[in-house]
């Protein structure tokens, strides 16, 4: 089959390509894009490691092909910092929580709790566990990561109020 | 003018962040902006893909195969098969059991998802549709799963290859699929003790097959150097200079031409230990293509292909007076190894440390048998975050306690306390052969019951159970209590060797002459955080900041030879190895004091981060002001430079121990079981980092709470991997994950430079015997006495239903 041609924004900048049109959205952007910071884990949709954010949603990129992306706005990982480099506030708790073990899941974690903040910016612990069910850590035992989202929550919340 | 005070001795003790410091981990800013460098982040020039033909089948004889139809996909280079790698002497390797295994399968295939043929490919894309066009022709043989048929006079022969071998790696092999039997301790003397016994139970005890799963599978780049003959291997790799040495030895590539590099690894739990077929097919590959080959497993191939852990069939036996004084036990096993015998054991243990069965107690007589038998399931063996095999000995005595417990109606908590070995009692000598180097387990349980307020939560169960015979309720709450032993840190050298490869461990420590350092170990983190507690001990013993000492791991070609990183061996050999390389640091820096100072060595003091003259402590010199002198002025008798190597090997293991308590409520007409409150008190000695402990235990108690609720690999008769994805294989999410309480106890290991014990893996050999204790406990005033894990809904709704007590 003949490759087709995408356009999308990716961490804000806009980017033209050529692709197989079978080429999974995770492979694009790790291979086609280096944006390695996605993972993968499962191939079936259960682990949540290559979650990006699409349209203001939380999507496993293993799950896309690289048009059903086409004219969308994604943000990966690599977007989540502010332009200048400082951590986002969910990357900070993260480091600050012990969040994280061996760093596979957190790139697909930490883009969900982005959007799930969004969502829902003062999540009580039940709806943290409720939010990142998509994700599977097996380091963890998500006990410190659901410290890090609250703790991202009240810094955000400050963040908003002295705004 | 305003002076500034210096610094208190606590200020400089805290600027180290040192032993004892939550140190934040320095790891955590590449990980959490998506720029660690993972095994398939590595992306090289002209990089080629391997992909694997694996068998649909169980057992089959290899007809024949056609590669043409996949060799004609566009950007397919080539496909191995046995036949190719024939020549080269690879189409076998060596596993770490004294066995081998098919690289590709040789004529027949003997487990569902062997590796039959290799297909390298310009993309993943490109190699996946070869796959499916290699043509292979199978003949359909009789399958053996049931381990306890496998050794039937008519059994069918499984592993021609070695058929005439009857005597094994580890003594003779009684039938052609027996692959050892292996004995420690006092078989007559234990079966007196039985026979004597006032009191005997006897158990039959299953430890399901289950797998590590970590979140990354498996995988390497390998990428032969024509030009210079320089093989670079990447890899998820736990043990990189063992692989190295392998990878020489099975090549003959001369090892100084081989380096291997782990890079980020994404959990390994055992996982990532083995050497597997994929790393041999795409070293074969690089050298055959001159490019570079990358393979990484999907999630399915690495459930169905790379190191089960566990398949352990357990029977155990114990003697005891009437009162609960236990006065023996007995064990045999039949292990399950599957088609070749590639267990990750030290080499004169083919089933580990099993042998830590007798456990926290004070048992005078025991026996140990394992038996290891061939079946057409995937091979491993591995010891999935825990020493090897001790988890399945810590289930075996945990269980085998609660159910001497019922027998004598003795409260489970009451009758280990009366058995275990006391503190005066350490170092203890285990009637298994083991020296215990330290331990105070009832001050541990003591405090553990106080905790959980354990009369309280009994009394609570006799409410439960009266209102639950008056139809109030429907829940039964379980109490489950275990108190492990574990055994890690493997050497000592005299005893453990992998492959003839003597388990030492290493660290290289290099002072710059800014006061600022580099370290360097021959472990490697998946995940534990080495870069960030090692420097700790580094800065503890040289008093350099952790923050100025980086610290490396993973590349052979810098690295300091080691076994690497698993059965919690990095803290208790690694650890050591750093503890003392600081120390030889220290020694040289007192002389170069010695020096400066203009004063005899033996004036001198060590205080945090200087040596200060014996009291005078105004007069001393800082270690930055030490390593600077170190390069930069001519001291007599002194090489410049201050830098030092430890290889470590260590006199003795050490024993972790816990004591854990978990509450679940079981909802009998549905099987769910809730787990309401688990408790974990955890002794590892000295504590480095303390965030770092908690986070290892909560992480190991859920690796526990997959494994008792929910986690099996299972095998239809005809040799099917039943539910093989992570569709079926559980991994809990957050909504089931407890909440933790995490304790602790500190009783140093005497033989550890600083004491400390290892404790990542205590979690998973702890968690899994209080979660199943749990679960039987709920029942056990209804007349159960043992039900196999995994206890997931549908088995826990089984076990209400045959005692009548769903609606």
């Amino acid at each position: 089959m003949s490759d087709i041609d995408v356009k999308m924004t990716i961490n804000g900048q806009e980017i033209e390509a050529k692709a197989d049109p079978r080429t999974l959205l995770i492979h694009f952007l790790r291979e086609d894009q280096n944006l390695t910071g996605a993972h993968i884990g499962c191939d079936t949709s259960h682990c949540g490691a290559c979650t990006v954010d699409i349209d203001g949603k939380s999507v496993k990129s293993c799950t896309v092909f690289v048009g059903q992306a086409n004219g969308s706005d994604i943000t990966t990982i690599e977007g989540i910092a502010h332009p200048d480099g400082t951590l986002h506030a969910i990357q900070e708790a993260f480091r600050q929580n012990h969040g994280l073990q061996c760093g596979f899941c957190t790139p697909g974690m930490i883009t969900r709790a982005y959007r799930l903040l969004q969502e829902n910016p003062t999540p009580t612990e039940t709806e943290i566990r409720y939010g990142i069910s998509g994700n599977l850590c097996r380091c963890t035992g998500y006990q410190n990561i659901v410290k890090s989202i609250m703790a991202a929550s009240r810094e955000l919340s400050l963040k908003e109020a002295a705004e | 003018m305003n002076v500034q005070s210096p610094p208190s001795r606590e200020e400089r003790i805290k600027k180290l962040q040192g032993l004892g410091s939550s140190r934040k981990r320095v790891e955590d800013a590449r990980f959490t902006q998506g720029t660690g460098n993972y095994v398939d982040d590595i992306k090289l020039p002209g990089m080629l893909f391997g992909d694997f033909v694996r068998s649909p089948y169980g057992h089959a004889r290899i007809k024949s195969i056609d590669k043409e139809a996949a060799l004609a996909v566009p950007g397919v280079i080539a496909v191995l098969t046995a036949e190719d790698l024939k020549p080269l002497n690879l189409h076998y390797m060596p596993t770490l059991a004294g066995d081998v295994q098919a690289v590709l399968a040789d004529e027949k295939v003997l487990f569902q998802n062997q590796e039959v043929a290799f297909v390298v490919a310009q993309d993943r894309y490109a190699a996946a549709d070869a796959v499916e066009l290699v043509e292979v022709d199978y003949e359909e043989l009789p399958v053996i799963n049931d381990a306890f048929k496998a050794l039937d006079d008519d059994a069918p022969l499984l592993r021609e290859d070695i058929k005439d071998k009857m005597e094994g790696a580890h003594g003779p092999r009684k039938h052609h699929n027996h692959i050892f039997l292996w004995e420690e301790g006092d078989k007559e003397g234990t079966e007196q003790a039985l026979n004597n016994a006032e009191v005997m139970v006897e158990e039959k005890i299953t430890y399901q097959r289950v797998h590590p799963c970590p979140l990354e599978t498996c995988g390497c780049v390998a990428s032969m150097d024509k030009i210079n003959g320089k093989l670079t291997l990447w890899g998820t790799f736990q043990a990189p200079h063992a692989v190295r040495t392998v990878a020489s030895l099975i090549t003959n590539i001369p090892e100084h031409n081989i380096r291997v590099v782990s890079p980020d690894i994404g959990g390994g739990f055992g996982n990532k230990v083995g050497v597997y077929p994929g790393y041999i097919c795409s070293v074969v590959a690089s050298i055959v293509t001159g490019k570079p080959v990358k393979w990484v497993e999907d999630r399915i191939e690495n459930l169905t292909s790379t190191a089960f852990a566990r398949d352990y069939h357990m029977t155990g036996k114990i003697a005891a007076t009437a009162d609960g004084k236990i006065t023996g036990l007995w064990t045999h096993v039949l292990a399950d190894h599957g088609a070749f015998d590639a267990c990750a054991d030290p080499t004169k243990f083919p089933a580990g440390f099993f042998h830590i069965v007798t456990g926290s107690y004070d048992i005078p007589i025991a026996y140990v048998g394992v038996d290891g038998v061939y079946t057409n399931k995937a091979p491993g063996g591995v010891a999935y975050r825990c020493s090897f095999r001790v988890t399945e000995a810590a289930y075996l005595i945990e269980r085998m306690i609660d159910v001497l417990a019922r027998k004598l109606d003795m409260d489970p908590v009451e009758l280990r306390i009366k058995n275990f070995i006391k503190k005066e009692q350490f170092p203890y000598q285990s009637a298994l052969g083991w020296e215990y180097d330290s331990g105070d387990y009832h001050t541990a349980m003591d405090q553990a019951t106080k905790a959980v307020d354990y009369p309280a939560l009994r009394a609570e169960q006799a409410e439960n159970r009266v209102a639950f015979d008056r139809g109030e309720t429907r829940n039964l709450m379980g109490i489950g209590v275990a108190f492990f032993t574990e055994i890690v840190g493997a050497g000592p050298v005299k005893n453990c060797d992998i492959l003839g490869l003597g388990m030492f461990d290493s660290c290289e420590i290099r002072i710059h002459p800014t006061g600022s350092a580099i370290a360097r170990l021959g472990t490697i983190s998946q995940g534990q955080g080495h870069a960030t507690t090692f420097a700790q001990i580094v800065a503890s013993e040289i008093g350099i900041p952790a923050e100025d000492i980086t610290l490396e791991e993973g590349d052979t070609d810098t690295a300091p030879y080691g076994l690497g990183t698993y059965g919690s061996r990095s803290t208790p050999v690694a650890g050591a190895a750093t503890a003392m390389a600081g120390r030889k640091i220290r020694a040289k820096a007192q002389m170069i004091a010695a020096y400066l100072l203009e004063v005899h060595e033996g004036d001198l003091e060590w205080d945090v981060d200087r040596f200060q003259i014996k009291g005078n402590p105004e007069a001393h010199k800082t270690m930055k002001e030490i390593a600077f002198a170190s390069y930069n002025q001519a001291i007599p008798g002194l090489e410049p430079g201050l830098e030092a190597v430890s290889y470590y090997d260590p006199p003795n293991m050490t024993y972790p121990f816990g004591a854990y308590f978990c509450v679940v409520d079981v909802d009998v007409d549905t099987g769910v079981t809730d787990i309401r409150k688990f408790y974990a008190l955890d002794d590892c000695g000295t504590r480095i980092n303390p965030m770092i402990i908690e986070g290892q235990v909560h992480g190991g108690l859920t690796e526990a709470v997959a494994i008792a609720m929910g986690q099996e690999i299972s095998y239809d008769e005809i040799g099917n991997v039943k539910g093989a994805s992570l569709m079926d294989f559980y991994l809990p999410t957050a909504v089931e994950t407890p909440t933790y309480e995490t304790d602790f106890t500190v009783t140093p290991s005497p033989h550890h430079p600083i004491g400390a014990k290892g404790v990542g893996e205590s979690p998973n050999v702890g968690g899994v015997p209080a979660l199943s204790n749990a679960v039987n406990d709920a029942f056990a005033h209804k007349g159960l006495v043992h039900t196999q894990m995994p206890h997931d809904h549908w088995r826990v709704w089984q076990t209400a239903q045959r005692l009548g007590l769903t609606g």
